[in-house]
Parts: C-alpha cells; sequence; structure tokens
C-alpha cells in the first residue's frame, strides 16, 4: 500500500493560510452571517459578509477554531468572495465542491480557483474533504437564510 | 512480566506496513486488534458447527449452544459474577446502558427523581440518562472532576440523596484514563438506596474487575475494545435487579408459552435476549477471555502501567505538548490525551498516520468533558493495550517531532 504525498494534502499555500488567516474577525454590521459545525473533529466557523449597493460582497469575516485545512479554506474563501453577487460565489461554491468530489475541472475553473486549487490535494485524503467542505457549508447556510423571505 | 514477541506474534495485523512503515497501532480505547486465537474461534464455528442455539435437536446446534452457552460461564467468571445466568449478551456497552435505562430505570424513576452521573462520562452513559430522566421527569446531576483530572468526590454526601435511584459512572474514562473509585461509589450510593451502574467498556479490558468486590448493580462492558469481534458485549445485572427487570425487546428465544393473545417470559438470561443470538462472537469474546486469562490481568494492568508512566516521561521532553490526566499513575489507565501547541488533533493524527501510526483524534464521544472541562475542541489520544511496546512509543515522540517540524510556529502556538 502506498501513502499519498503529505505535501499534496499540506501545500505551501494552505499552511501560509492557516498560519495567517486573512479576513480573520467578525464584521460587526453584517448583511450575511452563518455558523457551520463539524461534529466528527469539533470544527466551527462563523462567517459574516457585508453587501455593498450593488449588492456584491464587499467585506468578508471569518472566526473559527479547527484543523489547518477547514481554516485554510475558509481563508482563502474569504478572499475569493469579495466583489462576487451571492449567484457568483454559489456557482463557485457548487465548482469548488464538484472538484472536492473528484470532478476534473474546465480549464476556465481552474483559472478562476486560483488558490483554491491548491486544496485538490486533499482529494487523496478523503477523510478530511469534510474540513475543507465547513467554510463553504456555512457559505452556503449564509446565503440560503439570506434568501429566504424576511432574511 | 509480558513476552511481548509472543504476544505480537499472535496478533497478524501487528504485521501489516503502511507504505514502509510497521503499523504501530495506539488507538485501542476505540477498539482493540483480534490474535488469531479468536479469529481461529470463528472460522471454527462458521466451518464445523454453524447452527442456531437452543433450539435444535441436531449435533450442530447442541455443540453451538454449549460453545455459546461456555463462553457465557467463562466471561461470567471473568469478571467474577455470582452466575453466568447474571449475564445478559448485547451488542456493546451501549446497548446495555440503553437496555438499563430503557427497561430497570424506567420502571423505577419518578418525577422529581434525581440520577447522579459524572463529567467524565462517554456519550453512551450520558446521552441515555438525560432522555429517561427527561421522559421521566427527574433530575439529573453531576459529580464534577478535581484539579489533577479525578472525580471530585468531596460533595458526595450533598450529590446523593434520597431521591437518587441511579448512579452511572465510568469505571474508567476513555480521555482521560482516569480509574475511578466504583467501590466507594457503590458504598455510599446503595446508603441511600441507590443502584449503581458501572460503564466498564474501558476498565474490563485492562484491569482485574470483580462485580462482587465492586457490590455494583450493573456493569456493562463490549467485546471489541478486549481482543474480541464488534458486535458482542454484556451486561451484568446483580441477582436482586434482575427479578425486577422487564424484557427489552420482545420476540423468539425470549418467551416460554405464546398464545394468540399473550405471552410469558422465558428465565435468565434468555428473557432479555430476543431473536437468533450472536453466536459466532459470543463464542469468539470466550476465545478472548481465554487469551486474557492465560496472561493475567494483573501482569497485563502492570505492563501497560510501565508503558503508560514510559510515554508520559517521554511526552515531557516536548515542550510543545500538553497531557491532559492525574499524575497519580495507580489511578490512571493507558491512556493519553494530548496537545501539540496551537496544532488540530486532526492535523497532529494525519501527520502521524504517515509514520504509520494510528491514534485517535476528537472529542472521543465525550463533548462535553472536552470542551467545558478540558476547555479545548478536541484531543488527540494515544491509548496501550498488552502488545505495545516502548519501541512503539519511540516512534510515536518521533512522529511528535515530525508534527512540530511541519507546523513550525503553529506548534509553538499557544493552544
Amino acid at each position: 500500500m502506498q501513502l499519498p504525498d503529505l505535501d499534496d494534502l499540506y501545500a505551501e499555500i494552505i499552511l501560509d493560510h492557516y498560519r495567517h488567516p486573512r479576513n480573520n474577525g467578525l464584521l460587526g454590521d453584517a448583511d450575511l452571517r452563518a455558523e457551520g459545525f463539524n461534529p466528527f473533529c469539533g470544527d466551527r466557523i462563523v462567517l459574516t459578509l457585508e453587501l455593498d449597493a450593488d449588492e456584491r460582497i464587499a467585506h468578508t469575516g471569518f472566526e473559527g477554531e479547527g484543523c489547518s485545512i477547514s481554516q485554510a479554506s475558509a481563508s482563502i474563501m474569504t478572499e475569493m468572495l469579495k466583489g462576487k453577487t451571492l449567484e457568483e460565489a454559489a456557482g463557485l461554491n457548487a465548482a469548488f465542491r464538484e472538484m472536492m468530489a473528484g470532478v476534473e475541472p474546465t480549464e476556465e475553473q481552474e483559472e478562476e480557483f486560483g488558490e483554491l486549487a491548491a486544496l485538490r490535494g486533499v482529494q487523496q485524503f478523503p477523510i478530511r474533504i469534510k474540513c475543507a467542505l465547513l467554510g463553504w457549508a456555512t457559505l452556503q447556510d449564509a446565503i440560503a437564510e439570506y434568501a429566504k423571505p424576511g432574511g | 512480566m509480558l513476552d511481548l514477541q509472543a504476544i505480537r506474534a499472535d496478533f497478524p495485523v501487528l504485521q501489516r506496513r503502511l507504505g514502509d512503515k510497521l503499523l504501530v497501532y495506539l488507538d485501542n480505547a476505540a477498539t482493540s486488534q483480534k490474535p488469531r486465537q479468536v479469529i481461529e474461534a470463528l472460522v471454527d464455528y462458521y466451518e464445523r458447527y454453524n447452527s442456531n442455539v437452543h433450539r435444535g435437536i441436531h449435533t450442530l446446534s447442541m455443540e453451538a449452544t454449549d460453545r455459546y452457552e461456555e463462553a457465557r460461564v467463562k466471561v461470567a467468571a471473568f469478571i467474577n459474577a455470582p452466575s453466568p445466568d447474571q449475564l445478559i449478551w448485547v451488542r456493546n456497552t451501549t446497548e446495555a446502558i440503553n437496555l438499563v435505562a430503557k427497561t430497570w430505570a424506567k420502571a423505577v424513576l419518578s418525577p422529581g427523581d434525581e440520577v447522579l452521573v459524572t463529567e467524565m462520562e462517554h456519550h453512551s452513559n450520558l446521552v441515555p440518562w438525560q432522555q429517561v430522566a427527561r421522559e421521566a421527569g427527574a433530575s439529573l446531576k453531576f459529580i464534577g472532576l478535581d484539579a489533577d483530572y479525578r472525580l471530585d468526590l468531596s460533595d458526595l454526601d450533598q450529590l446523593l440523596t434520597p431521591k437518587t435511584r441511579i448512579v452511572a459512572v465510568t469505571h474508567m474514562s476513555n480521555v482521560l484514563g482516569t480509574i475511578t473509585p466504583v467501590k466507594q461509589l457503590t458504598e455510599a450510593a446503595h446508603r441511600v438506596g441507590a443502584a449503581v451502574l458501572v460503564d466498564a467498556a474501558q476498565s474490563v479490558p485492562h484491569l482485574a474487575v470483580d462485580v462482587q468486590e465492586l457490590d455494583c448493580d450493573f456493569m456493562a462492558f463490549s467485546g471489541h475494545k478486549m481482543l474480541a469481534p464488534t458486535g458482542i458485549g454484556c451486561l451484568y445485572v446483580a441477582a436482586p435487579m434482575l427479578e425486577r427487570m422487564e424484557p427489552f425487546l420482545h420476540g423468539g428465544e425470549m418467551v416460554l408459552e405464546v398464545t394468540f393473545e399473550d405471552a410469558s417470559w422465558n428465565e435468565m438470561p434468555m428473557r432479555f435476549e430476543a431473536g437468533t443470538p450472536n453466536i459466532a462472537d459470543a463464542i469468539a469474546m470466550g476465545a478472548a477471555v481465554d487469551y486474557l486469562s492465560a496472561l493475567g490481568m494483573d501482569a497485563i494492568r502492570q505492563h501497560e502501567r510501565d508503558l503508560t508512566a514510559y510515554a508520559l516521561e517521554r511526552f515531557a521532553e516536548l515542550e510543545e505538548v500538553t497531557t491532559f490526566g492525574t499524575s497519580s499513575l495507580g489511578e490512571r489507565g493507558g491512556v493519553i490525551s494530548f496537545q501539540v501547541g496551537g496544532i488540530h488533533p486532526h492535523d497532529i493524527g494525519t501527520v502521524l498516520d504517515h509514520e504509520g501510526i494510528a491514534i485517535r483524534a476528537g472529542h472521543h464521544c465525550a463533548m462535553p468533558l472536552v470542551r467545558s472541562r478540558l476547555h479545548v475542541p478536541a484531543t488527540a489520544r494515544a491509548s496501550f493495550y498488552l502488545y505495545n511496546t516502548e519501541e512503539e512509543v519511540d516512534q510515536l515522540i518521533s512522529g511528535l517531532r515530525k508534527v512540530t517540524e511541519y507546523f513550525g510556529d503553529a506548534a509553538a502556538r499557544p493552544r
């Protein structure tokens, strides 16, 4: 039995985001807010998003405790969401989930993924895929909550 | 002294390689590995005398019934139960506790009554009591921890009241390794008329346990943590309790006489074993008990105690590492929960897995203890058994050095 390479999981970009998370801290005046929890490992993420007048994501902030993969994935996500409409954010979310489920990304998607592509190595560690998706599942909840009437 | 080389040769899985590394299995509190004697008992049953028990008049059925009941006698003797009829086969510890909660406890609990548990319980000895207490209108009270991760019994006299109906306590914490003073608790509980259930999932595999000496009313344990297969476990019930327990599941095997309208119950312990039981795994659990008994539980306990002392010494060499558990080795089994700086236990677990080392990382099914008492979201845990060696502890320490190298400043970050 050959083990996958540890460096595929812990890519330098991931370790960098883990050590220095971007957009760390919650926004006081958020339009969207959601909390995610993974009972398997006890990882937790709170995500806040602020929209501008054009309904584009202007500011992002998150707080959480958890493993390097969950925290780095959330950190990269908060960087990538800026400037996107909620629809675009949902599209990116779906594309990322597909990649993590093993679907080969299109060239166009690969370009869009940028740093996110570093998380592709997590696929070889199936038990850690949930970690990579925690922030994104939280984003999905936030968008769904916002879309509700009166949300 | 255990002959580790001979013991290790009995466990086929210990020859397994992960990449180029020989497996170092340190997740024994989750489940133990199985010696070939246990595996062969399973194969022997399926190849030579597979048949149903207690009902056939043919040779195979008689053989299966004999071996199945022999296993009950062996396991009953292993915990010094007064009679094998006081040992009920179940799937695991969780099922045993639920059986007591949903039959005996449900019948005796009234509004205003109290159930006393401890803050170091596994979910399996907490959640059933939350449920049954809520349904009965009874309240749940807790024995807390002292500063050295042992049960704080200083206010036991206030916690135990004439309203206390049941005390449910672990014999050994699966997170901290703390061995609890069960005998002291049963004495105090019986003085106020409360019954005591002992969650012995972690103790029966590792210590000599004597239910008569402990004087507990119920004891629950699983086979798979003590060299036996998964899917088989036991509930021991003290004689006076047995008479007051109604069946848990209804069906075949547990009945004496059935009419279209009614049924009468079979005798003990069959009354609690509805349907075709887990014959093969019960027989294999008998083989597991034979294996442990031949080595001697005192020798096993001594080996694990020495190994834990050695491991704690080695852990102390790593300044980033914090361990959780009592410093009193006489009150501690072979379980070490730890943290490495601010590195998440799952990252520790993944790097160690790469070194061929299997540990557990998470809340260990004891979320309230880990979060609200240890004040961490999760811990890493190494847990030992009779086949583990000092060399394996050394490999764990080397592995942890790799973890700190890999995560660099995250290791130095306080947790």
